[in-house]
């Protein structure tokens, strides 16, 4: 992390900045395995996020036949075969607690992954300063650029840099919206400035935060707004694959001639050349041979740049490599390095994900597509009729998550020459009454049930309801109270 | 020479830090402002009072208040929503005014509109006397059984609402007569107890063995039959009802047969026609049909 800076006495309010003030940072351009690593993510990772929309799943007819769509006019969230009704969101807290203990885990293995190739800030901001170097050039162009004065050539770079920028913003709005209707049809209805004003805010809200959040805050956003490299902090431990200066080996740092002349008066040296290339390339601008800190990503351009010089060099690489504090300090006491994936903590961690992810799995996989829940009437409670008989009259829901019309048969179980009366149904040969339920929505029907006197005992009786489609087999049994005087 | 602004302010030795100039016990504070951000944003909402005071309603006066420059209050945002409610609910009116029942029933949309106001209108017009969901009370009929005094057709239903039983007022309500035949002396005390048990008799209800059904049934026959049937069976053209079912208006103990048959039965239901719009009457007509015994 940058090194916190010294009190500035203030002599006038005027000179007072807006923020504490922060050194801007400029990566150097660096090429290398980690390099290439993280622009293929950055790829796959954009290709995902702005074609997803498009892609297509035909679920049947008047069902939308997008893949991916948070529907909320209709209140369901289709991905691919899955379809899921507000009533059962509870699958999104399984992905939550899905999504923290793989990040623990994660971070028990290999630390901060999420942070140094994943995480959309990370992504966004590497996309930024590709265009920025497009424009401005690599490190030592752009510091000289924002010496220098304005010029029309600055103007023009910073112009040329800003507007891309925003273009780039607004793809990455625009395609969130996408998410939420008929991809297609709404890129058609926003070209021709035909969509509703929601989606012109949203991209505007998208496309604003990603231009502060990408261009100008960047690794701020690291240090100062994201909870993440707190909590890493306090969950990682000596174990963790973590980038990491190997201080064993680069100590005491040295030129190339001084480590050539110690090595061969047989003195220790170093093969850190305190050459800043790891400082350099960095994007929240730390020194990693500072060690493990707040500010570190993890995103390995670092190993990358000091795998270079060690080359040019003639020193093995990975003098900055992905290693353990544990592994670093058995070396530098001459002991054998171990590395312990397996470990009570990755355990824990893989079995709560393997517990949670299965209990989501089985749950989607056994759930019910036909539902029904029975609501008695409290006023009256019963009613006597002309014969003597009583009857209690319940609200019946049937619920049909299937994609086709469903024709579903209702039968009940009681006391003795239990009757039921079910509004609205059409009677099928063997008198069970028939309730036909369109496709992907729920049903309410008034059930009356009339039960003789004499097989009712006084207060509570016990009264079954069985839904079950006639073709598909499925059936619900919901059993209720029946009440008599 | 404190207040000269030129002075420059004293600096903290140890931390290079200019101090406020404050000093309490020795003790200096040391001047570390406000981020300019936040003091900024502290502002913005300042000015953003200001404007809202000017265009907003904010000012408490004796007997009002200033109204602001965009003439907002609540009550006329209510009353916006609430007209465009009534130009929703007019438009549906007109739906249900020009269909006949068999329409209304027919027509899912139609027949929804019809519940949910003949739902409201019963909350607020008929639920005093015949309870939530229609469950009725001693003299009150329950309207959610199967059991019609003069009907329960949706036009018999309608006609009941709109003119009334009893109702003087109205000249098309409904009109039966039980009389007292006890007050008038019509029939004679043993008359009356043994019409008492021979009706009972015929609603399978428990008799006096003492009973002597044969005079009873006489009596019936004579004073009763012409209402009720000769077999006790009611008849809804006159608002008789039947005294052979397990539903009694006023409970089926001997002690209420007998006032029934001594001081009469006349109870009165308003005509809701000329209170209640034509539209609200239908609706609720079919709501009441919709309680569970509508026919």
């Amino acid at each position: 992390m940058t090194q916190p800076s010294a009190p500035v006495p203030y002599t006038d309010d005027d000179d007072i900045p807006l923020f504490a003030p922060t050194p801007k940072v400029y990566p150097q351009k660096v090429s290398g395995t980690y390099r290439r690593i993280k622009w293929g993510l950055l790829i796959v990772g954009m290709a995902i996020y702005y074609l997803l929309p498009f892609v297509r799943w035909d679920r049947g007819p008047n069902l939308p036949d997008q893949a991916v769509l948070v529907d909320f006019e209709r209140r369901r969230f289709y991905f691919f075969f899955i379809e899921l009704w507000p009533q059962e969101v509870y699958y999104f807290t399984g992905l939550l607690i899905l999504a923290a203990i793989i990040l623990f885990l994660m971070n028990a293995l290999a630390g901060r992954v999420w942070c140094g190739y994943l995480c959309p800030q990370t992504v966004w901001t590497d996309l930024f300063l590709r265009v920025e170097r497009f424009f401005e050039g690599d490190r030592r162009d752009r510091i000289k650029l924002d010496d220098a004065p304005w010029t029309a050539d600055k103007v023009a770079r910073k112009a040329g840099k800003h507007f891309v920028w925003l273009m780039i913003a607004w793809w990455t709005g625009g395609a969130w919206v996408l998410y939420f209707a008929d991809a297609p049809t709404l890129v058609r209805d926003l070209a021709t400035f035909q969509a509703p004003f929601t989606a012109y805010v949203w991209i505007g809200i998208l496309t604003t935060t990603t231009y502060i959040l990408a261009g100008h805050l960047r690794e701020q956003v690291c240090l100062h707004m994201c909870p993440w490299p707190r909590i890493q902090a306090a969950l990682t431990d000596e174990h963790a694959l973590n980038v990491s200066y190997r201080y064993d080996r680069g100590e005491p740092r040295m030129s190339v001639k001084d480590a050539k002349r110690a090595r061969e008066a047989e003195q220790p040296a170093g093969d850190c050349i305190d050459c800043h290339q790891c400082v350099a390339v960095c994007p929240t601008g730390v020194d990693i041979r500072q060690g493990s800190q707040l500010g570190c990503i993890q995103c390995g351009l670092c190993i990358d740049a000091c795998d270079t010089v060690m080359t040019k060099i003639g020193r093995p690489t990975r003098l900055i490599a992905y290693d353990t504090d544990e592994a670093i300090m058995a070396r530098e006491v001459g002991q054998t390095p171990t590395y312990k994936p397996i470990r009570a903590r990755t355990m824990l961690y893989a079995a709560v994900i393997a517990l949670v992810g299965g209990a989501m799995v089985y749950q989607l996989a056994t759930r019910a597509f036909l539902g029904m829940n029975l609501i008695h009437d409290r006023t009256p409670l019963f009613v006597t009729l002309r014969d003597g008989s009583i009857r209690n009259t319940y609200t019946v829901r049937l619920i049909n998550k299937r994609t086709e019309s469903r024709q579903i048969a209702l039968t009940i179980d009681g006391p003795t020459s239990v009757a039921m009366d079910v509004q609205g149904a059409t009677p099928t040969s063997d008198w069970r009454p028939i309730v036909s339920v369109d496709p992907d929505t729920t049903r309410e029907i008034r059930v009356l049930v009339t039960i003789p006197r004499s097989s009712l005992q006084s207060g509570t009786n016990m009264i079954r309801i069985k839904a079950s489609d006639l073709f598909a087999g499925e059936t619900v049994t919901i059993a209720e109270n029946f009440f008599a005087p | 020479m404190a207040d000269d602004k030129h002075t420059p302010p004293e600096v903290d030795r140890l931390t290079g830090i200019a101090t406020t100039g404050h000093e309490w016990d020795g003790i200096k504070e040391l001047n570390t402002p406000l981020p300019r951000w936040w003091l900024w944003t502290f502002y913005a909402t300042i000015i953003w009072a200001i404007g809202y005071m000017v265009f907003y309603p904010a000012i408490p006066l004796i007997s009002s208040h200033t109204v602001g420059l965009l003439g907002h209050t609540n009550r006329a945002a209510v009353q916006v929503e609430l007209a465009k409610l009534e130009t929703q609910r007019t438009i549906q009116a007109a739906g249900l005014a020009n269909a006949s029942f068999e329409q209304i029933k027919a027509n899912p949309d139609l027949n929804r509109i019809a519940l949910a106001r003949g739902k409201a209108a019963f909350g607020d017009n008929c639920m005093g006397c015949h309870g939530a969901g229609g469950m009725g009370f001693v003299g009150y009929p329950n309207l959610a059984d199967d059991d019609w005094i003069w009907g329960g057709k949706p036009e018999q239903i309608q006609q009941t609402i709109l003119h009334g039983i009893r109702w003087e007022q109205s000249t098309d309500t409904r009109v039966g007569n039980m009389p007292a035949f006890g007050r008038t002396g019509m029939l004679k005390r043993d008359e009356i107890a043994e019409s008492v048990e021979y009706v009972r008799s015929l609603a399978g209800l428990d008799v006096e063995k003492s009973a002597n059904l044969a005079k009873g049934k006489e009596v019936f026959a004579a004073n009763c039959a012409s209402c009720h049937g000769d077999e006790g069976k009611g008849n809804q053209e006159l608002g008789a009802p039947s005294l052979t079912d397990a539903i009694w208006l006023y409970g089926n103990s001997r002690a209420a047969m007998t006032e029934g048959l001594v001081n009469g039965r006349a109870g009165a239901m308003p005509s809701w026609s000329g209170r209640l719009d034509p539209v609200t009457i239908k609706a609720l007509t079919v709501y009441v049909g919709s309680l569970g015994g509508g026919q």
